[in-house]
């Protein structure tokens, strides 16, 4: 299986977040929609909200399964991905492109420095891959 | 350290493995969640055809001149009405009138009839026929479930598919609603025009050593592997009861809506007294469809509210892909039994509003 994408950090809750010129995207990783199955609905904050890093930031859905989402790092949100309630779909098909969930203006992006690298990631959905 | 009982597997098991199956432990058994995906194995089901292996469900035969008495006395329904080809759905009862199991039954010939039930009723169904045998009785009871695979092929192509691979056409040849004893591949077998889908379909039972030959024949001829996940939201859909969920020891056949299922007629039955007493009494409560009216997924054991008062439970509930809501079943009294009744059901704390709507939620075209 190919590895995380190296371009990002992550949380122990399976949320990733991408830095890039002065914006963060906030997203659910791979393995977080394929432990959760067919995605149904999000429950996810309006722009204009402000987020604290590790403080729930709302709901993803499955059929089978119901999953709190947190916030990965502190800031504003500034947009959410309209695809997202449209066709749920496209974040189990592409969860770290078309599929992600929150533009986030980042308050502090040293807080970054706190997430897990893409290997440290990696390493602990092997573990926890070899439980199910 | 507790030791706990090694899963139960299909004849079919590695085959799941092998395309890819997320496995999962159901009544005792490791049986498939899904294959390609809940919604799109659903959605393969209502356009096209889909395969479940159903292994697991009780399965056994009673033989004899009194096959039919027999089982007549385990269970609601008349059973002795079935001529050579016919089947049934029915509930067996215990004394109390709680439901022990639903199941169908399927007349072969007048001493030849077959019981399929639950999973997790297995043993219960086949120890309750089994007790109710009398020294004036010629019956026997045969266990198929160990030495058989039971195959569902379910959706509108499926007659077309069946009849396409080595089962032939004596799909064709089946009584409307009924079932036969075939030959596959040199082996007895048995098929039935039946299912858990709310689609025209076909339950199959193979010998365990042609069953990888069976279920290959039908992968290779298109069909869609579906697992546990998509075979709840269909007949769920479809309105189909789930033991466990929709009845129990605890509910009784008037209050789920199958008081169909109950026949007072001249011979004896486990629970007679007990449910002519309740038919009299009336029901105090009643199995809903309810229907949601905004986003949110209602699932078993939420509480339902009426004007913001718990009344009620989700029986059953969860998403269906064809209405693209959430659907579900609870048993609330009879005065919010009403189609149109407004009620909510509490979902993690915010109250979801949902409709009481006739059953089914989907119905087949044609």
């Amino acid at each position: 299986m190919a590895g995380s994408p190296k371009d990002r950090r992550y949380t122990r809750e399976h949320e990733w977040v991408l830095l890039s010129g002065g914006e963060a995207l906030v997203g659910i990783t791979d393995f977080a929609q394929e432990q959760l199955g067919d995605l149904v609905y999000f429950d996810l904050p309006d722009a204009g909200k402000q987020l604290r890093q590790n403080q729930k930031l709302g709901e993803v859905e499955s059929v089978k399964a119901v999953s709190e989402i947190y916030a990965p790092l502190s800031g504003e949100v500034v947009e959410v991905n309209p695809k997202v309630n449209e066709t749920p779909e496209v974040v189990n098909r592409d969860p770290y492109g078309e599929g992600w969930l929150l533009k986030v203006k980042p308050a502090d992006p040293k807080e970054l420095d706190r997430l897990m690298s893409p290997e440290d990631y990696d390493a602990l959905v092997a573990t926890a891959g070899a439980e199910h | 350290m507790v030791q706990q009982a090694a899963l139960k597997q299909s004849p079919l098991d590695d085959l799941h493995r092998r395309l890819g199956a997320k496995m999962v432990p159901f009544a005792g058994w490791s049986l498939p969640l899904q294959f390609a995906g809940i919604i799109e194995e659903h959605n393969a089901v209502r356009s096209a055809v889909g395969i479940f292996d159903i292994s697991h469900m009780g399965r056994f035969f009673v033989n004899g001149p009194d096959a039919s008495r027999l089982i007549r006395r385990a269970v609601t329904y008349n059973v002795c009405r079935l001529q050579a080809g016919q089947a049934h759905y029915a509930v067996m009862c215990a004394e109390d009138g709680g439901i022990v199991d639903d199941v169908f039954v399927y007349c072969l010939a007048p001493d030849r009839l077959l019981v399929v039930g639950n999973a997790v009723n297995a043993e219960t169904d086949r120890d309750q026929v089994a007790s109710l045998m009398r020294p004036d009785m010629q019956a026997t009871i045969e266990d198929v479930q160990s030495r058989t695979a039971m195959i569902a092929v379910q959706g509108p192509d499926s007659e077309e598919l069946l009849a396409s691979t080595i089962t032939g056409a004596v799909v064709r040849t089946l009584p409307h609603h009924g079932c036969m004893e075939f030959e596959l591949l040199g082996a007895p077998a048995f098929i039935a025009q039946s299912g858990y889908t709310g689609e025209n379909g076909y339950e199959v039972i193979v010998e365990a050593g042609r069953a990888h030959a069976f279920w290959q024949g039908l992968v290779a001829a298109r069909a869609q592997p579906c697992g546990l996940g998509a075979r709840d939201t269909l007949r769920l859909e479809a309105a189909l009861m789930l033991y466990g969920n929709d009845i129990d020891r605890a509910t009784n056949p008037f209050e789920a809506g199958l008081g169909w299922l109950v026949d007072f007629d001249d011979e004896s039955f486990v629970g007679r007294e007990a449910l002519r007493r309740l038919m009299e009494r009336g029901a105090t409560r009643q199995l809903v469809c309810l229907k949601a009216t905004e986003k949110g997924i209602m699932r078993p054991g939420f509480p339902v509210l009426h004007e913001g008062e718990a009344v009620g439970k989700v029986a059953s509930g969860g998403f269906s892909p064809t209405l693209g809501i959430s659907i579900g079943m609870a048993y609330v009294q009879p005065r919010l039994a009403a189609v149109g009744t407004a009620l909510s059901v509490d979902v993690r704390g915010r109250p979801l509003p949902v409709t009481v709507v006739r059953r089914p939620f989907y119905k087949r075209s044609g």
